[in-house]
């Protein structure tokens, strides 16, 4: 992992130095996107010719729904202390 | 795209350079460069902070506290799935391109694919159950449940539900979410 982080530290000092070139950066998010794209559809092309997840693909499912409840549930419970806490106080003012 | 990827992947109707090289590893290299672009000149990133109080940075922080606890309490039940990869998976925050495509690149396709589904899933549930949680879990909920979606796709939700004055907290958490999503996966799933 540490190219991806060495480009992206890169990117980061690029970016904050060309950040008044409005065009170059339109073409840098540009590229994101498609890139995205790309890799998303590399995946989709792993994922179809690989027998073990097209054959496990509902108990993926479910396993996915899970981690989604518990961190969403989590989230929820942190948000609610932190509003209690924090927040509540500003808005009776 | 990904759907097109898997249909043409299922009925192996693609040319074979593309099924034997490994393209995606330096797309991915390009794209964290982009990404890194797209960070280090937005402006928005540091003014916001500077603008509103310090006790905003508190709504993301819980974000990713109860996405990580709460995905790391779930992997108990799957034995399937590490406590650091459920973790990695919860550090989408709904982000689910970029999250996804980090993931497959370091634990493989499998787990590329549930964090995938969950983080698409974490953006369809705030879509459809934010007024609820509103409800019953205070004015940060749907906040909270949107993670890095806060800032575009949910903001309409959440703004309706909770009121205006809450979407520029929204935006906030969803920025600050977005830019640390590929810091925090690489970083839980290489060292935890």
């Amino acid at each position: 992992m540490i190219p991806v982080l060495l480009l992206m530290t890169i990117g980061l000092i690029i970016g904050y130095v060309l950040r008044n070139k409005i065009k170059f950066i339109l073409i840098s998010n540009k590229a994101t996107t498609l890139i995205i794209y790309m890799l998303l559809f590399l995946l989709g092309i792993g994922v179809g010719l690989n027998k073990t997840i097209v054959s496990n693909m509902t108990n993926i499912g479910l396993q996915a729904i899970l981690i989604t409840f518990g961190a969403v549930l989590g989230s929820l419970i942190f948000a609610y202390i932190t509003y209690k806490l924090f927040f509540i106080q500003k808005n009776e003012k | 795209m990904f759907i097109l990827g898997v249909v043409l992947g299922l009925y192996k109707f693609l040319p074979d350079f593309l099924i034997e090289n490994d393209f995606s590893k330096y797309s991915l290299y390009a794209l964290m460069f982009f990404v890194g672009i797209g960070i280090g000149a937005d402006n928005n990133a540091l003014s916001v902070i500077r603008k509103t109080k310090i006790k905003i940075i508190l709504v993301p922080l819980c974000v990713v506290i109860g996405s990580l606890l709460g995905a790391a309490a779930i992997s108990f039940l799957i034995s399937e799935i590490s406590i650091a990869e459920a973790m990695a998976i919860g550090a989408g925050f709904g982000y689910y391109s970029l999250s996804s495509i980090f993931i497959t690149e370091i634990s493989g396709e499998t787990l590329g694919v549930i964090a995938l589904l969950s983080n698409i899933s974490r953006e369809i549930i705030t879509l459809l159950v934010t007024p609820f949680f509103v409800k019953y879990f205070g004015k940060l909920a749907g906040i909270a449940s949107g993670g890095a979606t806060s800032m575009d796709t949910c903001l309409p939700i959440i703004s309706e539900s909770t009121g205006k004055e809450w979407a520029i907290i929204a935006v906030f958490s969803g920025v600050v979410l977005t830019i640390i999503v590929p810091f925090l996966v690489p970083f839980i799933l290489t060292f935890i």
